[in-house]
């Protein structure tokens, strides 16, 4: 699937003049920061909004479940934020933001990744898969066939997540035993318990000798 | 996947994988946050940062300069909310006071409570902005410290009010009737707050499509009960708020009330005039969305050496807010358990300056489950036997609080089961007997109890023109399999196979139903279910006319396209000649379904489970790890053997981080929550579930519904924590009464 996808951000001044406002706001905060105190102060309320409003879009190519998009982001923008709000893939899902439910993984260029952690930006040029782009067509990956049969949620909140994970657990050869699929896991969170179903899931998909 | 009838005709009590299955691991199933709407923007909540006061200055203009922010919203400016004026609120839980007034005036009632909402056009740039409003305050002398005030706990106010309510002192033969036993044991029990923390965030998309007409996505148990409450807040007829839940991201109670951020965002959403996502931070899901209440019980038991017990006095103080009093069964079971002549309980709250609590899976129950079920262990070793046996001794097969018949109880099929699978022959009277290296090896058991509801609930069946019948009920799935469970119950009902029925729920426009809580969804809307589906058969059976005269309805079949006899033979009649009979119209009936006739007067109604564990406790570092557990339940008919069995064992790995690490901890200089986020407050990963066999009993109580069922949810945690500390007990000698059990008590234990 090859489909340009150009996105450029509405309100957002060109890349150049953003740059330029921003490097000046910059040198001007420097000299502030050196300035008496109420100067500072006095300053800083006037400057609040120009400041912000210097926060530059930056050009982002990537790759999404084989879509190629050319996004324009703000660089504070996480992997998560960018998928979910911007482009719309909600399969990934927001647990945490700090990296310590594992509900936003997903693959970059075939590793796991806590979308949340990492900027857009950073991944300027990679592959991302999140769970949309798992199966073939209609044809379910063998790890969500898995989690069907051995019932590996309940909400589904997490699934997506865990699903991300167990993929990338067995290529990383980190599935030979329960204990170290438990170990290998341990970064993704299910309230609801579903841990066992999970492993015997993926101790069925890892035994079945299937390319995942 | 093509889940077929079963062989006998029955799709209840088979394993059929999840309807909505497909959808949960495609990424395709939507919650609260992810519908797309035209000119969505997004909101971000302040938090005070006193625990107590008034604010006396909020600054938002440099959140209102910052780029791309539409609005600053706080009680300064905030639009009235015409049901705030009102003094309390019927459609809330049945707690006296009033929920929080979000942007109501200027008072601070806890730490973090939201006192504005920043909007803008992105995520990033309204929390940016939100990081820029500035409040003062005038602080007060704030009461987080539980320890410190516990002596001020006092009768709730529905118990003063009604002399019948459950909240009131209780007593059976002697008060406090334990101390004229010849073995006596007295102990406190302490546990902190618990947070639910469902995976999904608590989120909202509020959104006015018109001046009087609101639709909100949100993160709800009860569809109906959110659009009443919206309803009467904002002055609308019920029909002008519409509520969607078609997937809810876990919950486990806290989708049973409505909280400040959602009424932020309606606010946020009037204001602005487009529709307003909102989702919480994770360490706002610690401050203002309800939790399990720190609570301090204290049992006394008085037993002969023998083993009958003679009393059992059970007192506890449960953390409350002060707007709001959250009240939970902590001490009930206590009076209905055991055959005890004396029992003694009160309960009181306590009211402090923390955000108010609310019902978390097995409320009250699992509280009191831990105190209750871990004394029972204590006297079973002070008189020098086996706890499995010392209940035995003390088991009743009526209800000694209210002097009737149970309308069934298995609980000992469980016993005998749950004993068996664990192993319980292995276990030593003596503590720490057992050993593998560093590792000392433990046995406990727990037992657990919880009422088995049913309400009233009404249901829509519809034969559609392709052949399939769609059910609809305004109830919602938290996680346990709801549609899946209503799918089978309506193949039998039908006699249609389940991949010609379609059920959809979390939709306030669809017939009522109660909120998903207490377990009792199978039981109230499953009922609903199966009348709809025999109505419609009933409807159908009219429209046949004379053919199908003088047939019970429960002797029909919509298989194979028609509607005919179960039996072979007899007279059939397409679907297709069924609609033209009924003018090509879909064939629809909605009927209400509730408990009839007395036998909720006459009988006393409770699924039971009783929970086994084996553990491992390290010699040197305390360190607990539980290396299996066995669950068994006494729960009726069970519809799904997987997705039931998938409850229980999730339960239990949930009654393993109460047990263990679970534990929200408040600076009471700052009366603020010191443990923010999932690293900080641990709850179960993979490396911490052993695996959990379950079993089920499965046999219809009848008298609870027609299905048979009891409702599994609850009794899936109550008793699991006392199991493990009663292990711990047996490993080591160790007796631990505070939760969680961090490797610290143990090791100073």
């Amino acid at each position: 699937m090859e489909n340009e996808k150009p996105q450029p951000a509405p309100d957002c001044p060109g890349h150049n003049e953003a740059r330029r406002t921003f490097l000046k706001q910059s040198s001007l905060l420097t000299a502030l920061a050196l300035a008496p105190g109420a100067v500072v102060r006095a300053a800083a309320a006037e400057l609040d909004e120009k400041v912000a409003a210097a926060f530059e879009q930056v050009p982002l190519k990537l790759d999404v479940n084989g879509v190629k998009h050319k996004l324009s982001v703000e660089p504070r923008t996480t992997l998560l934020d960018l998928l979910r709000e911007q482009l719309h893939l909600t399969g990934t899902k927001k647990g945490c933001d700090y990296g310590q439910c594992g509900a936003c993984t997903v693959h970059v260029d075939g590793k796991r990744v806590n979308s949340c952690l990492t900027l857009a930006v950073m991944q300027d040029g990679r592959k991302i898969t999140t769970i949309e782009g798992l199966a073939n067509g209609d044809k379910l990956h063998p790890m969500q066939e898995a989690f069907i049969k051995h019932d590996g949620f309940q909400c589904g909140y997490c699934t997506p997540g865990q699903i991300m994970s167990a993929v990338a657990c067995i290529r990383e050869g980190h599935a030979n035993s329960e204990g170290e699929i438990k170990e290998y896991m341990s970064g993704n969170i299910c309230r609801c318990g579903a841990y066992p179903n999970i492993v015997a899931a993926i101790q069925e998909v890892r035994s079945g000798g299937q390319k995942v | 996947m093509k889940d077929q009838l079963l062989q006998d005709g029955k799709a209840v009590g088979d394993r059929m994988s999840r309807v909505d299955g497909r959808l949960k691991v495609t990424g395709g199933a939507k919650y609260s946050a992810e519908y797309e709407l035209p000119g969505l923007v997004h909101g971000a909540l302040v938090g005070s940062t006193v625990a107590k006061g008034r604010i006396t200055s909020i600054d938002t203009k440099a959140a209102e300069r910052a780029p791309g922010v539409l609005a600053v919203i706080t009680h300064l400016n905030s639009p009235k909310v015409p049901g705030f004026a009102a003094k309390s609120n019927p459609d809330e839980p049945p707690a006296i006071g009033q929920p929080l007034r979000v942007f109501y005036d200027e008072r601070i009632y806890f730490n973090d409570q939201p006192i504005a909402i920043v909007v803008a056009d992105t995520l990033e740039r309204a929390r940016h902005a939100a990081g820029l409003v500035k409040a003062q305050y005038a602080a007060e002398a704030h009461q987080t410290n539980f320890e410190a005030n516990k002596s001020k706990g006092f009768l709730p106010t529905q118990a003063r009010r009604n002399p019948k309510s459950a909240q009131n002192d209780y007593t059976r033969g002697q008060a406090d009737g334990y101390q004229s036993a010849p073995v006596k044991l007295e102990a406190e029990y302490w546990h902190e707050s618990e947070m639910h923390h469902p995976m999904e965030l608590q989120s909202i998309i509020a959104h006015w499509e018109a001046a009087d007409r609101l639709t909100v996505y949100d993160k709800v148990q009860a569809v109906k009960g959110t659009q009443r409450a919206f309803a009467k807040d904002w002055g609308l007829p019920e029909q002008n708020v519409k509520v969607i839940a078609t997937f809810v991201g876990g919950a486990f109670g806290n989708g049973l009330h409505n909280w400040p951020h959602e009424t932020a965002a309606i606010i946020a959403a009037k204001v602005t005039g487009k529709p307003v996502k909102l989702m919480l931070t994770r360490e706002q899901m610690f401050t203002m969305v309800g939790y399990r209440p720190k609570t301090w019980q204290r049992i006394a038991m008085g037993a002969t050496k023998d083993g009958k017990l003679v009393g059992i006095s059970h007192d506890s103080v449960g953390q409350t807010s002060t707007y709001e009093e959250f009240t939970e069964s902590t001490v009930q079971q206590t009076r209905m358990m055991y055959a005890a002549p004396n029992v003694t309980t009160r309960y009181r709250i306590l009211g402090l300056d923390v955000s108010t609590p609310i019902w978390m899976r097995g409320p009250g129950e699992a509280t009191g489950a831990f105190a209750l079920e871990s004394a029972i262990d204590e006297m079973a070793h002070l008189i020098g036997m086996d706890p499995l046996e010392f209940r035995l001794r003390n088991h009743t097969d009526t209800d000694p609080e209210k002097n009737r018949p149970w309308s069934t109880k298995y609980l000992k099929e469980c016993f005998q089961a749950g004993a068996e699978r664990i192993g319980w022959n292995k276990r030593q009277m003596k503590p720490g007997s057992l050993r593998e290296g560093d590792w000392l090896i433990g046995y406990g058991m727990g037992v657990g109890t919880f009422g088995a509801n049913r309400g009233a609930a009404k249901a829509r069946a519809a034969l559609l023109a392709d052949g399939t019948v769609l059910l609809q009920s305004a109830t919602t799935d938290i996680g346990p399999g709801t549609g899946t469970a209503m799918v089978q119950i309506a193949s039998d009902a039908l006699g249609l196979p389940t991949d010609k029925i379609r059920f959809e729920l979390g939709n306030s426009l669809f017939p009522q139903a109660p909120s998903q809580g207490g377990s009792s969804t199978v039981n109230t809307v499953g009922s609903a279910v199966n009348d709809a589906c025999l109505a419609l058969k009933k409807k159908l059976q009219e429209l046949g006319g004379a053919s199908f005269a003088n047939v019970q309805p429960e002797q029909l079949t919509l298989a194979d396209g028609q509607l005919g006899l179960k039996a072979n033979g007899g007279p059939r009649l397409s679907f297709a000649d069924l609609r033209k009979a009924n003018n090509g119209q879909d064939v629809e009936v909605t009927v209400e379904s509730k408990p009839s006739g007395d036998a909720r007067q006459n009988y006393s109604m409770y699924s039971f489970s009783v929970h086994f564990a084996e553990v491992r406790v390290h010699t040197m570092t305390g360190e607990v790890r539980v290396t299996k557990m066995v669950s068994c339940a006494d729960a009726g008919t069970i519809v799904n053997q997987k997705t039931a069995g998938s409850q229980m064992s999730g339960g239990a790995i949930g009654g393993i981080g109460m047990a263990l690490t679970e534990g929200a901890v408040i600076d009471d200089r700052y009366g603020r929550y010191v443990t923010r986020d999932l690293a900080s407050y641990h709850v179960p990963v993979h490396a911490d579930a052993p695996p959990v066999e379950v079993f089920f009993v499965n046999k219809p109580d009848l008298l609870v519904d027609p299905l048979g069922t009891k409702g599994i949810g609850e009794i899936a945690i109550i008793g699991v924590a006392p199991a493990i500390t009663n292990a711990i007990f047996n490993a080591t000698g160790k007796r631990l009464r505070e939760l969680p059990v961090t490797p610290d008590k143990v090791l100073l234990a």
